[in-house]
C-alpha cells in the first residue's frame, strides 16, 4: 500500500480533473512526522446531500480530533491524516467511479464512504476487485458480509427486531395489529419481510403492507388502507424515506391517525436531523429506534455533541449515522495503530476485536465486520428529540438475519478462513 | 354509502392534485404546443413562494393576520411564477416555437437551472429578484403613449430596469435582516405548515375529510372556474383561441400575436405557481418538488386531449379515482366474495407502486385505441 506523500502540490493538480475536491486540514504538520491520505466519499450534491454532507463534516471533525491529540502513531512515527472528499452525487456509478480514483489515483489505505444500500451495491465489486477497504456508517438491511466492507451501522437485529418486539410487547398500541409502510427499494422491502416473520413468531398479526415509489408523495390510497385494515388504530412500522415522510405525516394527522387515536409509528429512518425537517408537532408521541440518540446522557455523548456544535454551528444536531461515521474513523485509527502499518490485510485482522468508547457507549468490532451495539427505543418529544424508553444490553450483530427465510442458519466470519462470508451454523 | 363516498372523495382529491398541476401545462402544452419541461420548476417557485410567504407573515407587523398567508401567497405564487414564465417566453421560448425538440431541451436545461438556483441562492435575494423582474418588465408598459412612442424611450426602459435592480436588492437586503431563516441558500427541504383553521377534519355526512385535501380541491375548482370564463368570456380570451385556432389570420386582422404568446404563457406558468401552494400543502418544499409531478402532468393532458380544457379536468379525476380504486384495493370490498384468482389479482395491485403500473398499463392501451386522448381537438387545426 502506497502512502501519498504528496500534501498541496499534489492536490492541486488532481483537483484540477475533479469536481469537488477539497483539500482538508490545513496548518502546518510541524510536530508529525509524515502525513497519510484517507478518501471520504459522500454525496455533495443531490438528493442524498442533505443526510450525507452531515457525515462528512463528523468525518472531517473525528479526523481533526485525532490529528489534535498527535495523529496515527504507526511504527514510532506519527502521522498527520489528510484527506480527500469526492463527490458521489447522488448517482450510484458515480460512487463506484469516484471510489476507483481514490483507490487507483490517489492510493488512500481507506474510504469512508456511502449512505444508501444503493451506493453500496455499486461500490462493492470495486472494493473487492481491488482488494480495498470500505468503512460504510449506515443502518441497512444486513443480508451481505464483505471482505471488504466493514459496517459500523445497525443490522436489522440491532434495530428492527427490538423495536419490533417493543411495539407488540410493551408499547401503548400492545397487542395491536401491524400496518407496514415503505418506500420502494430493498432496505424497506428487506426490514419488513424480517418484521413480518417476527411478528408472526410474537403472535401478532400484519394486516397489510404497502411501498410508496421513491419520489411519489400521494399517500391518500395508504391513508385509506391503514383506515380499513386498522379501524381503531394499532401499529404502523414506518420504513419511509427522507421527504416522503413529510408528506406521510402531515397527512397522517390530518386524516386523525395519531397516537391520540391510538395508531402509533415506529420509525426506522427518522432521527434528529429528520424531525427538525419534518417538524416535532407531526412526530410527537410516535417512537424511534437507533443505536445513539442525542439525548442519551452520558459524559461521551454529551461531549460527542458539545464537539460538534462547537465545530459546526450551535443550530446543529448529531444523530445516530453521524456517531457511526465517527466510529469508524476512530477505530480505523485504532486497527492502523495495532496492525503497525497501514497495509489493508494487516488493518483488516487487526480491526476484528477492536473496542471503542463510542458516544452511544461501548461498541466492539465482530468477526463478521459489523459493531456490537446497544439498541435504544426512544419517544418523540416536543423538542424534537428522543425521550429514551428502553435500552437493550449489547447486542451482537446478525450478518445475516436469523428471521429472513432466505439467510436463516447462516453467519459470516471472516476470522475463520474455512468460514467467511456466509456458512451454515 | 360511506365507503362510495370515502372512495369517491379519495379520487377527486387525488384528481384534483394532479389537475391543478395540469391546467397550466394544458395551456402552454395544450393550446400553444410548447413542451415545457420546466413546468414543474415554475410550480416548485409557486412552493418556495409560499414558504417565503409564510415566514414575513410571522414577522411582528404582518402576524396578526398569519392565518390568511396561504390565501395571499396563492395570489404571490400566480404572480412569481407567471412572471418568471414571462421572462423565460420573452428570452428562449418566443425564439423556438414550431421546434418542439429544441424547446424540449431548452426548457429541460431551465428546469436545471432553477433547481440550482433555488439551492444556491438565498430566498431573501431570489425574493429580491423576482421584484425586480416584475418592476422591471412592467413599469415601461405603464408608461403614457407619448413616451412609448418617442424615440428615447428606450432611455426610459434602461432606467425603469435601473430603478427596478436597486428595488430588488433593497427588498432583497430588507428580507435578508429581517428573516434569518432565508438569509442563508441552503438546499435543504423546507416546510409549509398549514395555517390551525385548515388542519384537522371536518365531518360532512358522517364522514371525515381533511380539510388540506378540501383546500387542495377548492382552489382548483376556482382555477378551472376562471381559466375557463377568462378563455370563453373575455377579450384576451377571445384573442387567444383565435391565435392558437388559426396564428396567420389572426395576425392579420390585427391581433398582436406576440403579446397574446407572452399572456398565454404568463397565465399557464401562474397556474403552475397556484399548483406549487397546493402541492407544498401535501408534502415539503424542495429543489426537486416539481420534477415528481411533470411527468403525470403531460400524462393528464396528453389522456385528456390536447388543446381541450374539459379533457384535462376529465383526465386528472379519472386517473385519481382509478389510483384510489386499485391503489387502496378498494374493488374488494365493494365486491367481498369475487372469485379467488381475481382477488389475488386485484391484491397484487393493490399497492403504491403497483397501482402506478397498472394506470400507465391502461393508459398506454386507451391511447392505442384512441391516440388523440378523451376530447381530440377538431377543425382545421390538426390540419395543419
Amino acid at each position: 500500500m502506497r502512502i501519498s506523500r504528496r500534501i498541496l502540490a499534489g492536490l492541486a493538480t488532481a483537483s484540477l480533473a475533479v469536481t469537488a475536491t477539497s483539500c482538508g486540514g490545513g496548518g502546518t504538520s510541524g510536530s508529525f512526522d509524515d502525513t497519510v491520505t484517507v478518501g471520504i466519499l459522500h454525496s455533495l450534491s443531490g438528493t442524498m446531500a442533505i443526510s450525507e454532507s452531515t457525515l462528512v463534516d463528523t468525518e472531517k471533525m473525528a479526523i481533526e480530533e485525532i490529528n489534535a491529540a498527535g495523529g496515527v502513531k504507526v511504527g514510532g512515527k506519527s502521522y498527520k491524516i489528510e484527506y480527500i472528499v469526492e463527490d458521489g452525487a447522488s448517482d450510484w456509478p458515480t460512487f463506484a467511479e469516484k471510489s476507483k480514483k481514490l483507490i487507483d489515483q490517489d492510493g488512500v489505505p481507506v474510504v469512508f464512504g456511502g449512505w444508501t444500500s444503493a451506493s453500496r451495491k455499486a461500490m462493492l465489486p470495486v472494493y473487492e476487485s481491488k482488494d480495498a477497504f470500505l468503512y460504510y456508517p449506515i443502518q441497512y438491511e444486513a443480508q451481505e458480509c464483505s471482505n471488504n466492507i466493514f459496517y459500523t451501522g445497525a443490522t436489522p437485529n440491532q434495530q428492527s427486531e427490538p423495536a419490533t418486539d417493543f411495539m407488540y410487547k410493551r408499547s401503548p398500541a400492545a397487542g395491536g395489529d401491524f400496518f407496514l409502510v415503505g418506500s420502494d427499494y430493498v432496505f424497506p422491502r428487506t426490514s419488513n419481510t424480517i418484521t413480518k416473520a417476527q411478528v408472526k413468531q410474537l403472535g401478532g398479526k400484519v394486516v397489510g403492507e404497502d411501498y410508496l415509489p421513491l419520489g411519489n408523495t400521494e399517500v391518500a390510497p395508504i391513508i385509506s388502507k391503514i383506515k380499513k385494515a386498522l379501524p381503531d388504530g394499532g401499529i404502523i412500522i414506518n420504513t419511509l424515506n427522507g421527504d416522503q415522510n413529510v408528506a406521510f405525516f402531515k397527512q397522517i394527522q390530518d386524516a386523525g391517525i395519531t397516537p391520540s387515536s391510538g395508531y402509533y409509528v415506529m420509525n426506522y429512518s427518522i432521527a434528529e436531523e429528520e424531525i427538525s425537517t419534518i417538524g416535532p408537532e407531526f412526530l410527537e408521541g410516535h417512537y424511534g429506534a437507533w443505536n445513539y440518540m442525542m439525548s442519551i446522557d452520558t459524559p461521551a455523548s454529551k461531549k460527542f455533541a458539545a464537539s460538534f456544535k462547537k465545530r459546526w454551528g450551535a443550530d446543529r444536531v448529531v444523530a445516530d449515522p453521524q456517531e457511526s461515521a465517527y466510529n469508524m474513523v476512530y477505530l480505523w485509527k485504532q486497527a492502523v495503530e495495532d496492525a503497525g502499518t497501514f497495509d489493508d490485510n494487516a488493518v483488516r485482522e487487526a480491526l476484528v476485536g477492536q473496542k471503542f468508547d463510542a458516544p452511544q457507549g461501548p461498541v466492539e468490532v465482530m468477526p463478521n465486520h459489523h459493531l456490537s451495539q446497544t439498541v435504544r427505543i426512544g419517544e418523540i418529544n416536543a423538542e424534537g428529540g428522543f425521550t429514551i424508553l428502553e435500552e437493550t444490553g449489547v447486542v451482537l450483530p446478525q450478518a445475516w438475519n436469523q428471521k429472513h427465510p432466505s439467510s436463516k442458519g447462516f453467519a459470516c466470519d471472516w476470522t475463520d478462513p474455512s468460514k467467511g462470508e456466509k456458512y451454515k451454523l | 354509502m360511506e365507503l362510495l363516498l370515502d372512495s369517491l372523495f379519495n379520487g377527486v382529491a387525488i384528481g384534483s392534485v394532479l389537475l391543478v398541476a395540469a391546467l397550466g401545462l394544458a395551456i402552454v402544452f395544450g393550446l400553444m404546443g410548447v413542451i415545457n419541461l420546466a413546468h414543474g420548476e415554475l410550480m416548485m417557485l409557486g412552493a418556495y413562494t409560499t414558504y417565503v410567504t409564510q415566514l414575513i407573515f410571522k414577522l411582528p407587523i404582518l402576524k396578526p393576520f398569519y392565518n390568511s398567508y396561504i390565501i395571499v401567497s396563492i395570489f404571490l405564487a400566480f404572480i412569481v411564477s407567471g412572471v418568471v414564465g414571462i421572462l423565460l417566453e420573452k428570452t428562449i421560448i418566443r425564439k423556438l416555437y414550431g421546434s418542439p425538440l429544441e424547446t424540449l431541451l431548452a426548457t429541460w436545461g431551465v428546469s436545471l437551472i432553477l433547481q440550482q438556483f433555488v439551492r444556491s441562492v438565498p430566498l431573501a435575494y431570489g425574493t429580491g429578484l423576482v421584484i425586480s423582474l416584475l418592476i422591471g418588465l412592467f413599469l415601461p408598459t405603464t408608461f403614457p403613449s407619448k413616451i412609448k412612442e418617442s424615440i428615447n424611450f428606450k432611455y426610459f426602459k434602461f432606467s425603469s430596469w435601473i430603478f427596478a435592480a436597486l428595488t430588488g436588492v433593497l427588498t432583497g437586503s430588507v428580507i435578508s435582516s429581517s428573516v434569518s431563516k432565508l438569509s442563508r441558500a441552503s438546499a435543504r427541504n423546507v416546510d409549509v405548515t398549514a395555517p390551525s383553521w385548515m388542519r384537522g377534519q371536518v365531518e360532512i355526512i358522517g364522514t371525515a375529510f381533511p380539510k388540506t385535501r378540501l383546500m387542495i380541491i377548492v382552489i382548483t375548482l376556482i382555477s378551472v372556474i376562471a381559466i375557463t370564463l377568462f378563455l370563453n368570456q373575455s377579450a384576451w380570451g377571445m384573442r387567444i383561441r383565435a391565435v392558437t385556432q388559426n396564428r396567420q389570420m389572426s395576425d392579420c386582422l390585427g391581433i398582436s400575436t406576440e403579446k397574446v404568446d407572452i399572456i398565454t404563457f404568463g397565465i399557464g406558468s401562474g397556474l403552475a405557481g397556484v399548483a406549487g401552494v397546493a402541492v407544498s400543502l401535501l408534502g415539503s418544499v424542495g429543489p426537486n418538488v416539481g420534477g415528481n409531478y411533470i411527468v403525470g402532468c403531460f400524462m393528464v393532458v396528453v389522456l385528456g386531449g390536447v388543446g381541450n380544457l374539459l379533457g384535462t379536468v376529465l383526465a386528472s379525476f379519472g386517473i385519481g379515482i382509478m389510483t384510489d380504486l386499485i391503489g387502496a384495493g378498494r374493488l374488494l370490498s365493494i365486491w367481498p366474495d369475487m372469485p379467488l384468482p381475481l382477488s389475488n389479482a386485484i391484491n397484487f395491485f393493490a399497492t403504491t407502486s403497483m397501482a402506478r403500473v397498472m394506470i400507465f398499463a391502461l393508459i398506454v392501451i386507451f391511447l392505442q385505441f384512441k391516440p388523440t386522448g378523451l376530447f381530440p381537438q377538431k377543425g382545421r387545426m390538426v390540419e395543419n
